[in-house]
């Protein structure tokens, strides 16, 4: 019975995975990542690590592959084939780089079966809920505050640069100079234009009739 | 077969057959308490109370022509409404409907799934529900569809934040994700309702927001977006869509009876033994029919958020409060007071 059910769910992630790569429309591409994921949570299951599944299908599943169904949904690139930016030396790039992390993370899972350390299995407590929480937050505390405090940069990071600056930092043009200079892309056509109106003050060829505020500063 | 299967299967025969019958009833329900917030009779020909309408409802949705459009993505078109039932119809798996009870000397605890991870289970089921709505919005090839698929998935991503942190409050004091354990808790120490009343409401709202419900049901805005996600459907696939959110509100309901007003049990009485099974049963879904009357009070009282204010209620409302909530009982608990 279990041997029939990691059968089954193995092949569905290979094949699935399989898809993820090889589909033409990205969407199906993210939804058959979906059925990837929620396989690899039943093999976790069968390894008697329920939490973990849990979490993955939470996490990644129910949040994360939501998040790239909207992003493709919102730029419209369902049903196009977007391929690899920078032509064949990228795509060459792509595959050398993949085969490296490929061949050392299966040297790491060899690494124990070909004698080169003691082979320790982790044992149901140590996956269990409360082993893991032991693990966290007592043994592995600093490392997980680390990646807490990376994770928060990263909001932060992207939160500065989504930002388009409020009115008064418009007509106000050092405040919006000091804006300009912390998103270095303005990725909205219209927005940029308005930034330069009032921010651009500093430029000899700026818009006379602009917002003017700014003009006078040096 | 081993009796461990055939329990299980008893089981799961219950929770469906409650479950798929919920749906009718509740679309009687739902005319019938519309009409009545309204001022009107509401259907009310066929059989007593009108009651027989929803069968003939369900007839109706059978044996009407299912139109597909030529221009749909066929695949993910015809799986979105099944992907839509499968979530709805599992997350019950972990709710606990009655004490543990011995027949013939084994013991059954009356629980589909006793999963040590229970409610995060259930949590993660119901996050996997916004599939279907983004499968039919993309499928149907039809802008209003998009367009509601792209605020269904916004929607359930910001008010599954809140939900989980509402929920994670409860789990704390408890010290454990299973169901069972939780309602044992609030055997010794009263309703949750009370020390959690902050979490409650905020889970409360973050509910409607997961099941498209009316104060929050922008994927499917008939006045703006014609209906949403499943402008393109007809006949049996769009009664499933139907089944998929009103079974879905069951098991939130199930949920929230067991997170705060103590699942089976009543604070006066704790059913045993096999009899006990049954009114455990009843006392559940007597809480779970409470739930559904409100959702259906609301839907008629309440008028549609915009989207921006949705957004705002969710993220600069509801978040902070829950994670200040979680706070408070985790400061609490710590203290010994919970």
């Amino acid at each position: 019975m279990e041997m029939a059910i990691f059968a089954l769910f193995a092949l569905l992630a290979l094949g699935s995975s399989l898809v993820v790569i090889a589909h033409k429309s990205p969407i199906y591409s993210t939804l058959s990542l979906v059925l990837t994921l929620f396989s690899v949570a039943v093999l976790f299951v069968l390894l008697g690590a329920p939490f973990i599944a849990t979490l993955q299908l939470l996490i990644y599943a129910g949040a994360i592959l939501v998040l790239f169904l909207f992003v493709i949904m919102l730029l419209n690139v369902g049903g196009r084939e977007e391929g690899i930016p920078g032509g064949h030396r990228m795509q060459l790039a792509t595959a050398v780089l993949g085969a490296l992390v490929f061949t050392g993370m299966l040297w790491l899972l060899l690494r124990p079966a070909l004698g080169g350390l003691p082979h320790a299995p982790l044992t149901e407590e140590m996956v269990s809920l409360t082993g893991l929480a032991q693990e966290l937050f007592a043994e592995y505390l600093l490392p997980f505050e680390i990646v807490g405090l990376l994770l928060l940069v990263a909001v932060i990071g992207a939160t500065v640069i989504a930002r388009r600056p409020t009115p008064q930092e418009l007509s106000g043009g050092g405040v919006a100079g000091a804006a300009t200079a912390a998103l270095p892309e303005p990725s909205h056509a219209a927005w940029a234009h308005e930034a330069d109106r009032a921010g651009g003050g500093a430029r000899p060829a700026s818009i006379p009739g602009g917002s003017g505020s700014g003009g006078g500063r040096p | 077969m081993s009796a461990e299967l055939i329990g299980t299967a008893v089981k799961l025969a219950v929770a469906l057959g409650i479950l798929l019958n919920v749906v009718p009833v509740m679309v009687w329900v739902e005319r019938r308490g519309s009409a009545l917030m309204q001022d009107r009779p509401g259907p009310n020909r066929l059989g007593p109370l009108g009651l027989f309408q929803a069968l003939a409802d369900a007839l109706k949705f059978m044996f009407k022509e299912d139109v597909t459009p030529a221009a749909v993505d066929r695949p993910l078109y015809l799986m979105a409404p099944v992907m839509g039932l499968l979530p709805a119809l599992t997350t019950f798996a972990v709710v606990p409907f009655g004490p543990d009870v011995t027949v013939r000397g084994h013991l059954y605890s009356l629980v589909i799934a006793p999963a040590q991870t229970g409610v995060l289970l259930f949590l993660a089921l119901a996050s996997l529900g916004v599939y279907s709505l983004v499968m039919a919005g993309y499928a149907s090839n039809n802008k209003y569809s998009l367009l509601g698929s792209i605020r269904a998935s916004s929607q359930l991503i910001s008010y599954e934040l809140a939900l989980t942190l509402a929920v994670l409050a409860v789990i704390l004091p408890v010290s454990s994700f299973r169901l069972a354990d939780v309602v044992d808790y609030q055997v010794r120490h009263g309703w949750n309702v009370l020390p959690q009343i902050v979490g409650f409401l905020v889970f409360l709202v973050a509910a409607f927001a997961e099941t498209n419900r009316l104060p929050f049901d922008l994927p499917e805005a008939e006045s703006e977006l014609v209906a949403g996600f499943h402008t393109e459907y007809s006949a049996m696939r769009f009664a499933t869509f139907f089944m998929a959110e009103y079974i879905s509100m069951t098991s939130l309901s199930a949920l929230g009876a067991t997170l705060y007003f103590g699942g089976w049990t009543l604070p006066w009485f704790h059913p045993s033994g096999l009899i006990g099974a049954v009114l455990g049963l009843a006392v559940l879904f007597g809480k779970v029919a409470c739930f559904l009357a409100f959702f259906v009070w609301v839907r008629w009282t309440f008028p549609r958020f915009r989207y921006d204010q949705l957004m705002r209620l969710g993220w600069k409302v509801l978040l902070p409060l829950a994670i200040a909530n979680l706070i408070a009982v985790a400061a609490l608990t710590l203290g010994g007071v919970l």
